[in-house]
């Protein structure tokens, strides 16, 4: 499935291209034309039909959160610090696969029964973290790594079934997005598509930047796989977006105010093909399209994504009928964009 | 003027829901300006193009005042009908407790508190929520993604005002009226009534991308350093508009700032200069569009800012339309 | 002018972020020894270009060097009594400032002091307590008429701080951070005066780095470069600060790896180091960079960048050090990288075959 080999691919924010190879063998066949930027962003384009002179860009981005390898010590274990934002506390004892030869290594932690009663409560710093690869000093480390390697986290993808279709694997933020992607360029527009898989999002959403000011579009829509916080909660508050209810809708993150012509479309498309969805939260998170949207002159921008649990932590669960659901809403939203009054 | 204000600052806008203030301004300019558009976030230009004049090379000059004010966005909706929220922009928590928010269609909420773990418990958003007074969730008519405003009315004590929304509304008021007041200049002004000031300079990025201006003033309020213990800071109210040295965001061009104060003693008026701990305007972000812009800051000073009561001094608000007049009309020396 | 006393010069020099003029015009006179085509833009950076030589086939293409001559500094922010209260411009450590010998650059220049409390009037525990900013006031000794003829607020401040020679071709002084690199960039210009070179090299002092890499964004925009490099500092090795976390001053460039950097003008740097025997130092930098690098490289439609760091201790204060010999290596192999750019570089660093 074309899910579980984007997620196993590996793709920390600055070293994208395994997942770059990924997606281009599935889409060469599907576009005119494709090309890869200076920062690596794999654009490309679907001719139109010709009717129309509008310019659609769909962005997804292909890097995940990570670590770097940022020194060797004397002994032969590896410090390192995170690409992109990962809660310290999510990285005890996890496995890794360190560079292009995937080396693999393990992040331990001193045990439990040598801890005093107080260290068992405090937060352990990446800092005081190290990999261990199972070499024994800095040169024979140094074999087979090097300063900057980037590591990726160790996670098969696995279904889980259910009702729900849940699946279980690494980076569906967002791989999932690039999975949409995907499928979006099996279809056939009047306009000029513009698919941009793009690099760097974690670390500043860097890529659809300079993505954005080569393509310059009419209009854009982010693909995420988003924030799903649905545990139980003793307080009746948001859960940012519900495993199963559908593609989000983002009507305002800290990045974006998603244009509400572009939200309105969404909604009333879902609504009459009986597809389920829902808002996300406002006022959570950033995505690309808050880069985009403040490309050259301003570009109307809109965020679609597919709920996941436990995203920014190694392993994620998202619900293969959101996916499948988020296909069919941009499917059916972009058909109607061409008529879409951008006038303001 | 005051009728102006009064109309501005009464008039519902948090960031990104901008259409009443716009449709407002675009009424009181109609046929004042030679080119009218709005742009794809919403931002609204006006052009006044130069005529020109003798020995004065005419330049591109955008000069801006954002329509937006902070507000709160509808995040979740309880089961008994109360609804949680987020802020738009820069939201004290400290001034939100009881605090009243108006949404777009003129229906009122109160925003209260969960009790606090401690009596000196500092009051966070995530501990508050809005209770419009409906009865149940069945009943509660708004939903997540509604955004509703801070509400008080204009006050009027003479040479004192009061308001909320004065950030930046009492600019778009200056600027308005300056461009009412402009006879003719031998410069293309641009008039650029901003959106998504609040949640990040978002107006005046894309649209001094597309104005390419050469020298651009944004107009804004600053706070002063006057009232009890107040942070040290040189700029008082009701002694002239200020000109901003330096804010958070952005130094201002020295060429700009010594332009603006040379202008101000030609015409015989009160200034200060300003430099502001926290905050920034749209001139950060023009200042960096493309190449560079030779960028300044007009700042109204303003007691309260960001708090439902803002208020301002009658003598600036009309000596700051007074200095972009005369900038205007004068040759641009950076 | 020779390396050391260029930096000299320019360190000495007051350039306080948004206030760069006077440090410009020694950089302007120094690069107009390389080069008649230089411009200032509407930021304020300086802008030289040394045309190279192409050899007729391919496209004219072109290399941006940054280096930024801004300085953190102070500025005034109100007269009250007779003193000076104050505010920061860029990333000051307040804990530096107590008892600091400064120049307020008022209608003249007027040396001064941050003052401070004797110890026999500070009881034990306010020893314990770094002053905040609105406790400091600057002293320059005149009385409240006099100031307000001398001095307004906005005027910038800077810390006095003589340059000095310490051994081993150790040098320190305020503001190395990052003069030294326009030093380096003076220094690779001298180099090219010697070796031949296809590309343009569009060498840039850029301004206002220390308050939002400003400078840089927007002069990478006018310019429009193939590719970019930006030299600044990077944390030299001292003693309590883990090695991790540092790199060896005097242990020659460090080249940084990490996603702001193209992985292909890291490979050709290290390649050129190596076959220079330049020694070089790889420094891992897992996201923002925090400097000029972070800013080209996503300029108009992106462009491949690369760090090269000058090791410098004690950084943000009057006394930054570093390593001559660090600045002349960096000038060296920023020369010979600059002489090896060919079209077949192009073609693996994945140029379009013509120019936009």
């Amino acid at each position: 499935m074309l899910l579980k080999e984007l997620s196993e691919a590996f793709g920390v924010s600055g070293h994208e291209g395994a997942v770059r190879r990924v997606i281009v063998d599935a889409i060469k066949d599907l576009v005119d034309e494709h090309r890869v930027d200076a920062l690596g962003n794999l654009i490309a384009l679907k001719k139109g039909s010709g009717e129309s002179k509008r310019k659609v860009m769909v962005a997804a981005h292909m890097d995940e959160v990570g670590l770097m390898i940022v020194y060797v010590e004397r002994e032969g274990s590896l410090r390192f610090r995170p690409v992109g934002g990962i809660d310290d506390r999510v990285l005890l004892s996890k496995k890794v696969l360190i560079g292009d030869n995937k080396v693999p290594g393990v992040i331990g932690v001193k045990p439990i029964h040598l801890l005093e009663p107080k260290q068992r409560n405090q937060v352990m710093r990446v800092e005081e973290m190290s990999i261990d690869i199972g070499a024994a000093s800095k040169d024979e480390a140094e074999h087979s790594v090097k300063l900057g390697d980037y590591a990726a986290f160790d996670v098969p993808f696995t279904e889980l079934g259910g009702t729900l279709r849940t699946v279980k694997g690494k980076a569906f933020d967002d791989r999932a997005g690039c999975a949409v992607l995907i499928e979006l360029l099996r279809g056939s527009y009047p306009f000029d598509l513009y698919a941009a898989f793009t690099v760097q999002e974690e670390v500043g959403m860097r890529g659809a930047q300079v993505a954005a000011y080569s393509i310059a579009p009419d209009v854009a829509f982010a693909l995420e796989g988003t924030i799903c916080d649905d545990l139980p909660k003793k307080r009746d508050v948001s859960p940012t977006t519900t495993l199963g209810a559908g593609p989000a809708i983002t009507v305002m993150d800290r990045s974006v105010i998603a244009d509400p012509r572009l939200v309105n479309l969404l909604a009333e498309t879902a609504q009459k093909n009986g597809i389920p969805y829902q808002f996300k939260q406002p006022g959570i998170g950033g995505t690309d399209a808050g880069a985009i949207h403040l490309s050259r002159q301003g570009v109307p921008s809109v965020v679609v994504a597919v709920p996941s649990r436990y995203i920014h932590a190694p392993v994620c669960v998202l619900s293969l009928d959101d996916l499948d659901n988020a296909v069919r809403l941009m499917r059916e939203t972009l058909a109607q964009v061409q008529g879409l009054d951008l006038d303001r | 003027m005051k009728e102006l204000i009064k109309a501005l600052t009464e008039a519902f806008g948090p960031s990104g829901y901008e259409d009443a203030v716009r449709e407002l301004i675009k009424a009181r300019i109609a046929g004042h300006a030679d080119q009218v558009r709005t742009d794809a976030l919403g931002n609204l230009i006006a052009l006044k193009k130069g005529r020109p004049q003798n020995g004065v090379p005419s330049r591109r000059i955008m000069l801006t005042a954002h329509m937006d004010e902070i507000g709160v966005i509808i995040s979740h909706v309880d089961d008994k009908g109360f609804l949680r929220f987020s802020n738009i922009g820069g939201v004290f928590p400290i001034g939100l407790v009881g605090s009243r928010v108006v949404f777009a269609d003129g229906s009122i909420g109160v925003i209260g508190r969960e009790r606090p773990e401690s009596p000196t418990e500092f009051p966070t958003m995530e501990k508050m929520y809005i209770d419009t007074g409906a009865p149940d969730k069945q009943h509660q008519t708004h939903k997540v993604g509604d955004v509703a405003a801070f509400t008080r009315p204009f006050v009027d004590q003479g040479q004192r005002l009061v308001a909320k929304a004065f950030d930046d509304r009492i600019a778009c008021a200056v600027l308005v009226q300056t461009l009412l007041e402009l006879p003719t200049s031998p410069h293309d002004a641009y008039f650029v009534f901003t959106v998504q000031e609040e949640v990040g300079l978002r107006g005046a990025t894309t649209s001094a991308f597309s104005i390419e201006p050469d020298v651009a003033i944004a107009v804004d309020v600053t706070t002063t350093g006057d009232t009890p213990e107040a942070w040290p800071m040189a700029v008082s109210l009701g002694a002239g508009p200020a000109i901003k040295v330096k804010d958070r965001g952005m130094l201002a061009h020295v060429g700009v700032k010594t332009w603006m104060a040379k202008t101000a003693e030609k015409l015989g008026m009160p200034y200060q200069f300003e430099v502001l701990e926290a905050g920034s305007t749209d001139a950060m972000a023009i200042q960096t569009s493309r190449a560079g812009v030779a960028a300044g800051v007009l700042s109204i000073p303003s007691r309260y800012t960001h708090s439902p009561s803002e208020m301002v001094d009658y003598g600036d608000v009309q000596d700051s339309v007074k200095l972009l007049l005369g900038l205007l009309s004068g040759s641009v020396e950076i | 002018m020779q390396t050391k006393e260029f930096l000299k010069k320019l360190s000495e020099a007051s350039g306080v972020s948004g206030y760069e003029a006077p440090v410009r015009e020694l950089v302007r006179e120094e690069f107009l020894q390389y080069t008649q085509e230089l411009r200032v833009d509407p930021m304020g950076s300086l802008i030289a270009c040394k045309r190279g030589e192409p050899n007729g086939a391919g496209p004219r293409r072109s290399i941006m060097l940054a280096g930024h001559m801004d300085e953190i500094g102070l500025l005034v922010t109100k007269l009250e009594k007779g003193f000076l209260r104050f505010g920061t411009v860029g990333g000051f450590d307040l804990r530096v400032l107590l008892g600091q010998e400064v120049v307020v650059h008022g209608k003249k220049d007027l040396p001064g002091v941050i003052g401070t409390r004797p110890p026999h009037v500070l009881s034990a525990e306010e020893q314990e307590h770094i002053l905040p900013l609105d406790k400091l006031f600057i002293d320059v000794g005149l009385s409240p008429e006099e100031l307000a003829q001398w001095v307004r607020v906005g005027d910038i401040i800077t810390i006095q701080r003589g340059f000095t020679e310490l051994s081993n071709n150790l040098v320190s002084g305020k503001a190395f951070d990052d003069r030294a690199a326009v030093a380096c960039i003076a220094n690779c210009l001298q180099h090219l005066t010697t070796l031949r070179h296809t590309w343009d090299v569009y060498a840039v002092a850029t301004v206002q780095e220390e308050v939002g890499l400003k400078g840089a964004l927007t002069s990478a925009f006018g310019i429009a470069p193939d590719v970019g490099i930006a030299i600044d500092v990077g944390h030299g090795n001292m003693l309590g600060v883990p090695e991790v976390d540092t790199v060896n001053v005097g242990g020659g460039p460090a080249l940084a790896i990490g996603p702001n950097i193209h992985p292909t003008m890291y490979s050709r740097l290290v390649d050129v180091a190596k076959a220079n025997e330049i020694s070089y130092q790889p420094d891992a930098i897992p996201g923002r960079s925090g400097t000029d690098a972070w800013a080209m490289q996503v300029a108009r439609e992106g462009m491949p960048t690369a760090l090269i760091s000058i090791p410098l201790r004690y950084m943000h204060t009057s006394v930054e050090t570093i390593s001559l010999k660090d600045v002349e290596r960096i000038g060296r192999l920023l020369a010979l990288f600059i002489s090896g750019l060919n079209e077949e570089f192009a073609r693996d660093i994945g140029l379009p075959q013509a120019p936009a």
